[in-house]
Order: C-alpha cells, then sequence, then structure tokens
C-alpha cells in the first residue's frame, strides 16, 4: 500500500518525524501503513486525521477476540475518544523485536520495546484500575474471558487462587508487577511479545 | 577403611564379573548360531544310525530328553541378541565414569565391534544390518516415539528454519561434498576415475542427511536448550524427504548420463509429492487413529495397541508408495496426539508412552551394535584420498551450509541464531545408521564397497569424535541449557493471555502474521475437530481446564508418594495467610505407629465384609490400583480441608474401601456427617471410620448448597455435574488421571511438551 502524500502534509510529516523517539521512528514506516489500514476497515478519512474508537471496534477479528475490549481501552486510555498517529506508533513499538543491544548506554532510556515495556503493556491490560497490582477478582475477569462462558464459577475461582498463590511472593494477595516479570521469566518473551513487520 | 576397600573390591568384581558375563553369553550367542550345523549333521547321523539300527531292531527306545536347537533358533537368537544388548545398557550405567565421558552410543558401537570381532574369530559370519531388518524394525519405533513427544510449540515456531536447514542445508550438503570427490576423483593417480559425476552425487546425497537416531542419542545427553535441539532434531527428521528423492533420482538416473531440465524439473515435482504425500498419508491414518480412540472407553486394554497399529500402517503405507515414511509418522503422531490423550485414559497413556520408550531405547541399542558389527562383516575396500576427502567435505560443507542459511534466516527470525548457536548446529550433524543402510541398498553398479568404507568412517567419526567431544564443547562455551522447570499455571494463562493480545494487535494492523493463523487454526479446532474426534464432555474442556486439572492430580500424586503434606502452594486459601504458619503444622501430621495399627487392624476386618461384592475374575478388566482410591481420596481431603479452613477442623477419615461395588451416588443430606468440626487445638489425628457410607467423589460436589451464600470459603474444587456418559463421571475423570508414579518423574522425554 502506499500513501501519496501533498507537500504541505509531507513537511508536517518530515517535522513530525524528528520529533518520535528512536524506537517510535523505526515503528513509523510500517506503522504508517497500518494506521491507514485501520481506516481502510471503517469508512473514509483523510490522513493524518485521528481515529475514532469505533473504528476500532470495527475491525471484526477483534469483536472475536476475548481481549477485544481491554485491547481497544489500551489504545484509547483513559476514555479518550480520539487516538493520533503518535500514540498509535508509540503502541505498536512497543511490539518491536527486542534488538540485542551489548552496546547499550545505561543512562540512555530504556527502548520502548524492551522486555520490561512489554511486560508493562500486558500487566496494564490485566489491571484495569491501575493500582499496579492484579487482584483477584482483575485475574478472575480476565479469565472469564479468554475462557468464554464453559467453565463453572467454582473452578474459575480455584484456578484464580491457585496462580495467585503461585506467583505472589509478599503475601499480599494480588500480583504486583515484579511479580507478574519473575513469574514469566522462563517464557520466551521476545518470541511472544514481537511481531515481525515491525523491524 | 578396611571395609570401605573391601566394598570398593566389591565392587569391582561385581563390574568385572558383569563384563565377563556379557563377553562369556556373546561367546555363548556365537556358539548356538554354529549350533545348528553340527546339530543337523548330529541329527543326520543319528536318523542314518536309528535307521541302521532300526533294520536290525524294531524296536528303538524312547527319547525322554532330546535336544532339537534348529526349530526355535531364529527367534532365539533375536531374543538373546536384544537380551543381550539391554543387558549391557544397564552394565553401562553401572560404570558412572565411562556413562559421564562417553556417550552410549561410543559404547555400543564399541561393543558391536568386539562382538564382531569374536564372531569372526570364532569362524562364524557374524549378521550385517539388513536393510529391511532396519528399515522395517528398528527404525520406526524411534521415529514414532520423536513424533508423538514431539514438542508441538518450538516445533510450529521454528518451522520455517527447520524447514530451510532440512531442505536447502541437505541440499547444499550433496552438492558441495558430490561435486567436490567428483573433482577429487579426476586428479591422476588417484585410482578413482572410474567414479563419474553420478554416482559422487549419489553418495554425496547418502552421506550429507544429518541422522536423527544418531542426534537423539547424543543429544539427550548434552541436555542442551530447547531451541538447538528442536532445530537440529526437526532437521534430521525433515531432511528425510530430500534424502528419499535423491536417492532414487540419482540411482535411476546414474546409468544414465544425460541429465535435462526435465529431469531436474520431474526431481523438484517428486520432491513435494513425496514429502507432502507422506504428510497426508500421516494426517489421513492420525485422524483415524483419533476417531477410533473415541470408542475405545469399553475395552481400555487395547487402547495403546491402536496408536501403535495406526501409525506403523501410515508408515508401511507410505513406503509403499515411496513416499517419506518418517514424516508420515511423525505428522501421524502429531496429528493424533492431541485428541487420543483427551479420550484414552490415563493408564493407557503411560502404557503408550512406557512402551514407545522401551522400543525406541532397545531399536537404538541394537541399530548401534549392529553398527559395530557389521563393519567387521562386510569386505572393506580403502582408498586414503577418497574417504579422508569425504571426512573433510562433509566437515566443511556442513559449517558452510549452516553459516550461509543463519545469515539468510537471521533477518527472518525474531530471535536470531548467535555465533554459538551456529556452531553447536552445525557441529551436531552427526551422520548415522540411516546412511549405512541406504549405501548398503545401492546396486553392485556403484563403487559399493567404497562407498560403504567411506560411509562407515563417516559414521563413526561423527559418533565418536564429534559425539565425544560435544558435551565438554557445550560446557566450554557455556550454551544454555535445557531448563528443568515444570510449567507453572501463570505462564500457561499468561501465555494464553499473550497469545490472544498479539492476535488483536495483528488484527488492528491488518497483518496477517502467525499468531492470527495459529488463532484461526485453534477456533476451527475447537468448533469442528473437536467434537467430532474427542469422546463426551471432554471435548468442550478448554485447554486451561485441562491443564489445572492435571497440576491438582500431580500435585495429590506427590503427595502420597512423599506420604504427607509437606508443602502445599495451594492448600491455604488467601484470606487466611496470616494463619498460614500454624495451619500447616495442623495439617495432617504423619500416623504414629499404634495409629497406624489400629487403621490396618480396622481395614483388614472390614474388607473382609465386602469381598462378597467383589467381581468373578476377567482377564481384560484393569484392577483397581490399590493407590488410586488413596490418591482420589487425598485430594478430596485436600480440597475439603481448604474448603473447611475457615472452621479450623482437621481430621482424618479413613472409609472403607468397597472396591468390587462401583461408587453410589448420593444425596447431599448425608454429607452432613463428614463435617463436624474438630476441635482446632487437638494435635492428633482422630481416626473415624464411617462403615455405612462407601466414599464417593460425586459427593463434593454439592457441599456449595449448604453453604451461606457470602460467606467466604477459601478454595473450593467442585466437580461438575455428575452425568451417566462414559468420561462424564468426575470420578472416572479422576480415575483416568492418576496412574502409577513411573520409575523417574522426567517430564516428557527431552523437554516438556
Amino acid at each position: 500500500m502506499s500513501i501519496s502524500l501533498e507537500g504541505g502534509e509531507v513537511m508536517r510529516f518530515q517535522s513530525f518525524l524528528s520529533k518520535l523517539q528512536l524506537g517510535e521512528q523505526e515503528a513509523c514506516k510500517n506503522g504508517l501503513i497500518f494506521f491507514t489500514s485501520v481506516q481502510d476497515r471503517g469508512f473514509a478519512r483523510n490522513y493524518p486525521g485521528d481515529r475514532l474508537r469505533e473504528d476500532f471496534q470495527r475491525i471484526g477479528e477483534l469483536a472475536v477476540n476475548p481481549l477485544g475490549d481491554r485491547i481497544i481501552n489500551a489504545f484509547f486510555p483513559n476514555e479518550k475518544q480520539t487516538l493520533d498517529f503518535r500514540s498509535f506508533i508509540r503502541i505498536l513499538a512497543c511490539f518491536r523485536p527486542t534488538a540485542k543491544d551489548k552496546t547499550a548506554d545505561p543512562n540512555a532510556p530504556e527502548p520502548i520495546n524492551s522486555r520490561t515495556n512489554k511486560l508493562r503493556f500486558a500487566f496494564q491490560l490485566y489491571d484495569l484500575d491501575g493500582d499496579g497490582k492484579i487482584s483477584r477478582e482483575e485475574l478472575i475477569q480476565v479469565l472469564r474471558m479468554m475462557l468464554e462462558a464453559q467453565v463453572t464459577d467454582d473452578q474459575l475461582e480455584s484456578i484464580t487462587d491457585r496462580t495467585i498463590q503461585e506467583a505472589d511472593l509478599d503475601g499480599d494477595g494480588a500480583i504486583s508487577f515484579e511479580e507478574f516479570r519473575k513469574s514469566l521469566e522462563n517464557i520466551n518473551l521476545e518470541h511472544k511479545m514481537s511481531i515481525r513487520f515491525l523491524q | 577403611m578396611l571395609l570401605m576397600a573391601a566394598v570398593a573390591q566389591v565392587r569391582v568384581c561385581s563390574r568385572i564379573s558383569l563384563v565377563c558375563l556379557l563377553l562369556g553369553s556373546w561367546a555363548l550367542l556365537s556358539v548356538c548360531s554354529g549350533t545348528p550345523a553340527s546339530a543337523s549333521a548330529s541329527e543326520a547321523n543319528k536318523s542314518d544310525s536309528s535307521r541302521s539300527v532300526s533294520r536290525n531292531k524294531s524296536v528303538k527306545a524312547f527319547p525322554v530328553v532330546t535336544v532339537d536347537f534348529g526349530h526355535v533358533r531364529s527367534p532365539f537368537v533375536v531374543a538373546l541378541w536384544i537380551l543381550l544388548a539391554s543387558v549391557l545398557k544397564l552394565g553401562f550405567h553401572f560404570l558412572p565414569k565411562v556413562s559421564t565421558i562417553v556417550p552410549e552410543s561410543c559404547v555400543l558401537v564399541c561393543v558391536g565391534l568386539i562382538v564382531g570381532g569374536l564372531l569372526k574369530a570364532v569362524g562364524e559370519t557374524p549378521p550385517i544390518l539388513k536393510a529391511d531388518v532396519f528399515f522395517f524394525y528398528l527404525l520406526p519405533p524411534i521415529i514414532l516415539d520423536a513424533g508423538y513427544f514431539l514438542p508441538t510449540r518450538p516445533f510450529s515456531e521454528n518451522l520455517g528454519t527447520i524447514l530451510s536447514f532440512a531442505v536447502l542445508g541437505t541440499l547444499w550438503n550433496a552438492a558441495f561434498v558430490g561435486l567436490l570427490l567428483f573433482a577429487v576423483c579426476q586428479i591422476q593417480g588417484s585410482g578413482l576415475q572410474h567414479i563419474t559425476l553420478l554416482p559422487n552425487l549419489l553418495f554425496g546425497s547418502i552421506i550429507s542427511a544429518v541422522d536423527p537416531v544418531a542426534v537423539l542419542a547424543v543429544f539427550e545427553e548434552i541436555h542442551i536448550n530447547e531451541l538447538l535441539h528442536i532445530l537440529v532434531f526437526g532437521e534430521s527428521l525433515l531432511n528425510d524427504a530430500v534424502t528419499v528423492v535423491l536417492y532414487h533420482l540419482l540411482e535411476e538416473y546414474a546409468s544414465d548420463p544425460e541429465i535435462g531440465a526435465k529431469e531436474i524439473i520431474l526431481g523438484i515435482l517428486s520432491f513435494f509429492v513425496v514429502a507432502l504425500g507422506g504428510i497426508f498419508v500421516g494426517i489421513f491414518y492420525g485422524l483415524i487413529a483419533a476417531f477410533t480412540s473415541r470408542f475405545t472407553s469399553r475395552i481400555r486394554v487395547i487402547e495403546p495397541l491402536f496408536v501403535f497399529l495406526y501409525s506403523y500402517m501410515a508408515y508401511l503405507c507410505s513406503e509403499i508408495f515411496h513416499l517419506s515414511g518418517i514424516m508420515a509418522l511423525i505428522s501421524c503422531g502429531v496429528i493424533m496426539r492431541p485428541y487420543v490423550e483427551a479420550n484414552i485414559s490415563h493408564k493407557s497413556h503411560t502404557t503408550i508412552k512406557y512402551f514407545l520408550k522401551m522400543w525406541s531405547s532397545v531399536s537404538e541399542t541394537l541399530i548401534f551394535i549392529f553398527l559395530g558389527v557389521s563393519t567387521l562383516a562386510g569386505q572393506h575396500e580403502w582408498n586414503w584420498i577418497f574417504i579422508s576427502c569425504t571426512v573433510m567435505f562433509c566437515l566443511i560443507g556442513r559449517v558452510l551450509g549452516v553459516l550461509g542459511l543463519t545469515l539468510i534466516l537471521n533477518r527472518f527470525r525474531i530471535v536470531k541464531l548467535t555465533p554459538k548457536d551456529q556452531f553447536i548446529i552445525s557441529y551436531g550433524g552427526l551422520r548415522g545408521a540411516i546412511a549405512f543402510s541406504l549405501g548398503y541398498l545401492l546396486r553392485e553398479s556403484f563403487p559399493r564397497t567404497l562407498f560403504l568404507t567411506a560411509i562407515i568412517t563417516v559414521i563413526f567419526f561423527t559418533v565418536f569424535v564429534q559425539g565425544m567431544t560435544i558435551r565438554p564443547l557445550v560446557e566450554l562455551l557455556a550454551v544454555k541449557k535445557k531448563q528443568d522447570s515444570k510449567r507453572s499455571i501463570n505462564e500457561e494463562i499468561h501465555t494464553q493471555f499473550l497469545d490472544h493480545l498479539l492476535t488483536g494487535i495483528e488484527d488492528v494492523c491488518g497483518h496477517y502474521g502467525h499468531h492470527h493463523w495459529k488463532d484461526k487454526l485453534n477456533r476451527f479446532n475447537k468448533k469442528y475437530v473437536k467434537k467430532c474426534l474427542i469422546s463426551g464432555e471432554r471435548s468442550k474442556e478448554p485447554q486451561l481446564i485441562a491443564f489445572y486439572h492435571k497440576m491438582e492430580m500431580k500435585n495429590a500424586i506427590e503427595m502420597v508418594v512423599s506420604g504427607g503434606l509437606p508443602k502445599l502452594p495451594s492448600s491455604v486459601s488467601i484470606q487466611h495467610v496470616q494463619r498460614k504458619d500454624t495451619l500447616t503444622e495442623r495439617l495432617l501430621p504423619t500416623l504414629t505407629k499404634e495409629r497406624e495399627e489400629e487403621v490396618r487392624k480396622i481395614l483388614r476386618e472390614n474388607l473382609q465384609k465386602t469381598r462378597q461384592r467383589l467381581r468373578s475374575y476377567n482377564r481384560h478388566t484393569l484392577i483397581a490400583d490399590p493407590y488410586e482410591d488413596q490418591w482420589n481420596q487425598i485430594l478430596l481431603k485436600r480440597q475439603r480441608l481448604r474448603s473447611l479452613d475457615p472452621r479450623g477442623s482437621t481430621y482424618l477419615t479413613v472409609p472403607t474401601a468397597g472396591r468390587g461395588s462401583p461408587p453410589e451416588q448420593k444425596p447431599a443430606e448425608s454429607d452432613a456427617t463428614y463435617f463436624e468440626p474438630r476441635d482446632p487445638t487437638s494435635d492428633l489425628p482422630s481416626i473415624t471410620v464411617d462403615l455405612a457410607s462407601p466414599f464417593s467423589s460425586e459427593s463434593v460436589e454439592t457441599q456449595n448448597k449448604g453453604a451461606v451464600p457470602g460467606e467466604d470459603k477459601g478454595i473450593v474444587f467442585s466437580a461438575k455435574n455428575p452425568t451417566n456418559d462414559e468420561n462424564g463421571s468426575p470420578n472416572q475423570r479422576m480415575q483416568r488421571f492418576v496412574s502409577d508414579p513411573g520409575p523417574d518423574n522426567k517430564p516428557n522425554d527431552h523437554f516438556q511438551s
């Protein structure tokens, strides 16, 4: 898909590009294409207008996806109704494959697509009320969404309790971000949370 | 000191005696093989003499004891070989120093050499590893074992890489070795001018295939990380198609010096037919096997047989059409597994697992021993130039191929392959018995003996040199090892969560990536396929629930094995975390001896009363495992203990076991007898024997109905509504999960699935 930009738009785009952070820039090129693809699924809008929540809800597969609502909420935080390109890119940049950068400058800000930030994104999807912990109710909600009403409430509760038991190290009955990270340390996260096109 | 010396001496003596025993039995084997010649001679003599005698006397004394070895000879020799191979394997593990340095395969080849030497010294011709025996009897169990327990997640994630190594890597190797050897053959004075291009290419294609048996044998012992293991091993499995096609193609056209474009196109077409055909045959048989297993609930004893037979049929069917049998076996196992495991009982699952392991282990041992024996059996033609060049070119070709492919692949991979990985992959390209058998099958028009010698040399080189040195190299390079941790439920949940998340993000972008297709496949699977192939209620059970059940069962089993409740991660409800310490003390302390005696006496008396209710003996019913009921009970005790935590009661009820009678459906009200809260301060559990009500698990289900709504009871595990269909009853479902603890608790095979 190629997008033709007019003169004035090109200038704006370039200045826009220069303001992006490093990770965002690289995601930008592909993100551009996909941002407009969101448009194609809805109704025609001019680039670089903002996207509405309805555009996202129109995507058929998201409706079937158990986490569809949460994903949309992740793109539109704090009840915002519009999404501008920069936020879109920032979220997508999180899913770039992690570069194995041995010479990383420890003082530089952490790249957007680092493992921690990926985990943080996932954590925010669990933690709806934003208190920094996944409580039991939140976990039950997520499980219920994923298991799609084929299980009884008691089974859900036992699984939830067991999960929290395993992960909870400080005994507060909820999973904090650190505990979340620790429980996933064996999983090859770079592979699981990266999308290949965002090179 | 003296005692230790004595013990050491005894140990040494026992080892020496073991070795002597083994060598003696090999000698016996050779004598046995030699006996029929003499036996038949003596038979002939006897019959002559008896005839002559009978002419003189009409009555011969009836022989009370006769020796007739000839008529059991073949099965006897086969069984003896297998027995001695297994005893050898046993002996190998008693020599700890040897087993850490030398991989098992090397020792077995050495033993084969020794035995071959012995047999030759005796004057017998040692048996050669016949290609038929190898391909029909020795290879399938190993491949089926590998395919059935193939970890599908890492395999599918790395499928592109594996395929490119298998196809492109093998083609490159074959071409490299073949062409360079041809160049070498053209050198004046090497005496090899008679070998033209095509036989060289054929030889290259035989020698270039990485062998799954050798890879399995060596990699299993070094416990390398999952990614590398699956890369090398997957490559060794999938390159079979390439090898088959190249072999047949080049053998066909070797006599015909003209290879035009037509032949090349036919070759490529043939590759696709062979590979895809093999896969389809495997899928077909896998689906039939899954469908058959849906109906086996009445006769559980023959369930494993279906798995084995359908897979073997898949292999043989694909061999009819010269398709790739290995790929058929792999795809059959992979397709069959999730559905069959959902349908069969846990005991059958264990049976399948251990039978496959046993067969593949025996096959592997036999293959290596025979490799050693066959080395001494055949004729050899040694040509320094050819053979040394072969070895060199194989190594160099492999390294170059891996490096080149990785350069290209790393552009597409998310997790790049580091140079360390590349080194291990190229070093792990071992050749083995498949190459030998293929060489053995060559027609006489090729310089067969020379090729066989070269193949054997390469095999020995890779197995001995590379096999022995790979372990210290892995240590030296600090390659990541396999992580032994069990999969926790956290990981399972979060993995699924991330899968959904990424699928959603991909959908937002409109990008049809890996996750999108996987999600589509899962959805299709859940909607249509599972309904057909899985019987009863389990077809609707989501994966997470099944996983959770398995974990609970494993915990229950661990508890029984360790004889108490040492650590219970989920035994305490969260609301009462503060009381955790005191509660763990109170939970079921171990019984003192007097109590145990009391329990036993009570059981004995009461069991006798139920004897009349036992069923008649039937060879086909699986007798209830004495541990099984105990596990069910302990599991449910745990659940109930948790639920009764707020009330702080502990007790141990030992009901009678009415083994012969099926569990009865109990009304909810009678459960009240179980729920008498005890004095929380008492340390010893009191033993109440409830004679009236045989224990049934359905009773657990309804306890919630009596609870006050809103009262927080912590974890309560309730079984689903007990239904009467074949697999719905929770008691039966639990029984399906419970099995005898195996000899070792290693997770599936090489790594977790």
